[in-house]
């Protein structure tokens, strides 16, 4: 509880709410102990008084009341009314939620058909009908106002109850023989009592203001007796004249919702876990880059060569290397692969260099991917905009996902490319059914104005590619493009892959965790493990004779057709979390070849002809020793 | 799609249905004889009995209830006694003025809601974004008849730019124009709350929707951020806003009571008012039970418009 009353008080918004509220209350319970004017007492020869003037400090009314003091007794009305309101609304409404959640079947589906068509009803028509029918006056108006927020109690907490009836501690407490009234009130109610209280912390603004309405319109309270709302009511025919008889109850019922409000959201940003972690924040267009250091510069090597990225993701006060320092780099028509465990930085390597790291959280602390000579990372974003798609583009993971559900797939083509040229309709419906062509897609005509959801898995992946070839791009970077796709489907993507690389003369990155998929593509792979390139060179030197322990153990994980009966060994332990990376060897913990030295200073990536391999003790090493 | 909407007409119907009895019930909590309630002051024993027998309130409930509905579905809503004229004719005449306001209003907040929830999501804690919720936050706060009133004093009696009330003038042409210098404060009154209520909702739908991955695959594709937001996220968005248009639009209705009490519009609201205060009882009930009919109606166009824009919805 304390806890949660600092939490709220850090929203600084809400403190302020919550100050306010507190004053306005204590105020209308010290009302009857202030020295005011009794505020019923007329005296016409006295009426609408100016602000401040002698005796009167808020002025008279058009009866000649005093108004500071009916301002006073009114809010007090106004308060009790709306909270008595929103306590028989919750009550009601949590009973009635209650015993349709628990009970369900039946009992439920007919007290839920009656909330349904309550809330068929604009609220005030409902309420307007309990009042006519009632008579106007301010209890009526409490009922009617109370009756109206009934089904919005009732729907909540019904929807919490049926959560709740189906918990083990339920059927515990039924198979102890409690009977159900005892069930209701020793294990629901506990557990629905903080849900009640919060939504009525969002309602009870809402019901002020309602029964305020009322009151303006005349059927709530009636004189001489006046709430902020027919106090308004009242002065409404000398708006013009005395404008301040209706500024002053106005201004009133505006400072009480307000602060309520403020104090409302407050309590539900404060409860609402998603917000705390900051999880609904907006990724921005471009992650952003904040690089400490010059980024170094390009050797000249490929296409595509990233020098020293450094990728980090700031949760809270928490900083995530998520990549800590990969040099890579990718020739014309070659396929890169960069394979690794989920979490060892593969993906953020790749989605870092056109800047698609969702930011915030994520940031580029370091280094520069060089695209002909030229860094990608920190372009200004109109260059940026410009090159993706057309220089460099991506083909993601789930294209179910991926790929936006309410625009026919032929829109979706026809968009990407009309995001680099100008083009026509009907050109750019030709072009993007070549593409679908392109990929395979039988009867592309007809495919084309098909929604992402009436296609499989594999022909999603085929428009997911043909989106990434729409603009001849130089480069094409494959996140995962196959692992959702079943085998034979993934086998058809990888060969629609490779045609296009050796027809096209296209470099692919390619990123998977899968080495069947690496040794049927790839002309060279990278090993990625927390965060960092482990090993390199090209695949067959890297599938015939691994160094890196890590990789050892990553390829004897997959299973081999015909291969007989051979262990497949898990690789015991987790990969370290990036926010607490140990010193030296990130793999250390978890390797059967650790000696000492492997957790001290940074190891590097040690390179012998084409192979680079960042382990002190490398497999095969001890092997060529011993000969 | 025909099919589609020929269901929801149909599940629309024991709604209708619910509704009906709902009203009908709440009037059969008037306390004592309804008749005298219905005739007020003015009722002589005989007129008592007279009216019990024509409205068969000497009948069993349910048979009351048959009667009432057979009796509206030919369209007989039966006299206001306070105004001596059907009262269907004088609802619908009503309803006129309130559709105009209140479509007004709904159309002015669905639009600048909408429009300052995108803003402010991608602004997220920019500038913008701080300014709108702050907006937001005095409109969903203010009353609608105190912000209808401080309009009047401001913008009809200090600056003279609108009329102070009234949908028409008693005097002169009625033209469009002169519809619209009339109709420019109450519709802006009344399309406030809403206006917060649809910029708050369409603000976290925008962020929600800006994580997808979908929209991480349009800026890969190089498209425009403009294009990212406008097209891309708003449209994903607009699945869940579009409900709560529906709801809003309800909410609008129950403003214009007191606009139109503010502005003197002769709507359905203030006619419900005035008839509450005179005991206009069938005035009430057939104002009430015709209002609530045509909210039903219109979700069922809103139910339609979404499943245009979303093709997952199945028929």
């Amino acid at each position: 509880m304390i806890a949660f009353i600092a939490l709220l008080a850090r929203n600084r918004l809400a403190l302020v709410g919550g100050i306010v509220l507190v004053l306005v209350v204590l105020l209308a319970l010290l009302t009857p102990l202030l020295p005011l004017a009794d505020p019923d007492v007329t005296n016409t020869s006295n009426r609408f008084q100016p602000l401040f003037s002698e005796g009167a400090l808020m002025g008279t009314d058009h009866l000649g009341r005093d108004l500071l003091s009916r301002l006073m007794w009114g809010t007090r009305l106004s308060l009790a009314v709306g909270f008595a309101a929103a306590i028989v609304a919750a009550t009601i409404g949590a009973a009635v939620g209650i015993i349709a959640g628990y009970y369900g079947g039946r009992t439920d589906n007919i007290i839920m058909r009656g909330v349904d068509m309550l809330m068929a009803f604009p609220y005030i028509l409902l309420a307007l009908a309990i009042v006519a029918a009632l008579g106007p006056g301010l209890l009526n108006a409490l009922i009617a106002v109370a009756a109206v927020n009934v089904p919005f109690f009732a729907r909540n907490i019904r929807g919490i109850t049926v959560g709740i009836a189906n918990k083990e501690f339920v059927d515990a407490a039924r198979l102890a023989g409690l009977s159900d009234k005892q069930i209701i009130l020793s294990e629901v109610l506990p557990n629905v009592v903080p849900v009640i209280v919060i939504a009525m912390s969002t309602t009870i603004g809402w019901m002020i203001l309602e029964t305020a309405g009322l009151s303006f319109l005349g059927l709530g309270s009636q004189p001489p007796q006046a709430d902020l709302g027919s106090m308004l009511g009242e002065a409404r025919s000398a708006l013009i004249t005395n404008p301040h008889t209706s500024i002053v109850p106005g201004m009133m019922i505006l400072i009480i919702v307000m602060s309520i409000n403020l104090l409302g959201d407050g309590v539900r940003d404060a409860l609402d876990p998603r917000l705390k972690s900051g999880a609904l924040s907006r990724p921005m267009a471009a992650t952003r880059v904040d690089r400490a250091h010059q980024p170094p510069e390009a050797e000249g090597k490929g296409l595509l060569e990233v020098k020293a990225l450094e990728t980090q993701f700031h949760v809270k006060d928490r900083i995530y290397r998520a990549v800590g320092g990969v040099d890579l780099h990718v020739d014309k028509g070659e396929c890169l692969g960069i394979i690794g465990e989920s979490g060892s930085g593969k993906s953020v390597t790749a989605l870092s260099i056109m800047g698609l790291v969702a930011s915030p959280p994520g940031m580029i602390t370091n280094g520069a991917a060089y695209f002909d000579g030229e860094d990608l990372i920190g372009m200004p974003y109109g260059r940026l905009r410009d090159m993706r798609g057309r220089t460099v583009s991506y083909i993601f993971q789930d294209p179910l996902a991926t790929l936006h559900p309410l625009y026919r797939v032929g829109d979706q083509l026809i968009e990407a490319i009309q995001a680099h040229r100008r083009i026509d309709k009907v050109a750019g419906r030709d072009k993007a059914i070549d593409l679908l062509k392109a990929v395979r897609i039988p009867n592309a005509e007809k495919r084309i104005s098909d929604y992402p959801h009436e296609m499989s898995g594999g022909m999603r992946q085929r428009v997911g590619i043909a989106m990434a070839l729409a603009n001849d791009p130089d480069i094409i970077i494959a996140d995962e493009p196959t692992t959702a796709l079943d085998v034979t489907v993934q086998a058809q993507v990888l060969t629609i892959l490779d045609d296009l690389r050796r027809s096209r003369g296209l470099a692919i990155v390619f990123i998977t965790h899968d080495f069947g998929v690496v040794a049927q593509l790839c002309d060279r792979v990278a090993v990625m493990y927390a965060g960092r390139v482990v090993e390199e060179g090209t695949t067959t030197t890297i599938l015939d004779a691994p160094r890196h322990p890590y990789t050892a153990r990553l390829m004897a994980c997959v299973p081999e057709l015909g291969g007989g009966k051979r262990r497949l060994e898990a690789i015991p332990g987790l990969p370290p979390v990036v926010d607490k990376l140990p010193e030296g060897c990130a793999f250390a913990d978890r390797c059967d070849r650790v000696q000492e030295g492997c957790r001290e200073g940074n190891i590097t990536l040690d390179r012998v002809g084409g192979h680079g391999v960042r382990c002190l003790y490398p497999v095969g090493q001890d092997r060529e020793f011993a000969e | 799609m025909t099919g589609y909407i020929l269901k929801r007409l149909l599940s629309a119907v024991p709604v209708l249905i619910g509704i009906t009895i709902i009203v009908f019930l709440i009037m059969a909590m008037i306390p004592g004889d309804p008749a005298t309630a219905i005739l007020g002051s003015y009722a002589t024993p005989g007129n008592v009995e007279k009216l019990n027998r024509d409205l068969g309130l000497d009948k069993p409930l349910v048979q009351q209830y048959v009667i009432w509905l057979g009796n509206m579905l030919t369209g007989d809503f039966g006299t206001s006694f306070a105004l001596n004229r059907p009262v269907l004719d004088e609802v619908l005449e009503r309803f006129n003025a309130t559709l105009v306001l209140a479509g007004t209003a709904f159309v002015l907040c669905s639009f600048l809601g909408v429009i300052a929830g995108v803003i402010s999501a991608a602004n997220q804690y920019g500038a913008a974004d701080k300014g709108i919720t702050f907006v937001v936050l005095l409109g969903i706060s203010i009353p609608s008849f105190f912000l209808g009133m401080m309009m009047i004093l401001f913008f009809a009696v200090n600056l003279r730019w609108f009329p102070v009330s009234g949908m028409w003038p008693i005097y002169g042409d009625r033209t469009l124009g002169v519809l619209l210098s009339h109709l420019a404060m109450p519709a802006t009154a009344l399309a406030v709350v809403a206006t917060g209520v649809i910029a708050r909702l369409s603000r976290s739908a925008m962020l929600e929707v800006l994580r997808q991955d979908f929209i991480r695959t349009a800026r890969a594709k190089g498209v425009h951020e403009r294009g990212v937001i406008w097209r891309h996220a708003l449209k994903a968005a607009l699945v869940a806003i579009i409900p709560v248009l529906g709801i809003q639009a309800g909410f609008v209705l129950s403003g214009a009571v007191y606009i139109e009490i503010v502005f003197q519009w002769p709507g359905v609201g203030r006619m419900l008012v005035d008839a509450i205060l005179k005991r206009d009882i069938l005035l009430v009930q057939g104002g009430v039970v015709f209002v609530a009919a045509c909210y039903v109606v219109f979700n069922i166009v809103v139910d339609v418009a979404q499943s245009l824009l979303d093709p997952r919805i199945k028929t």
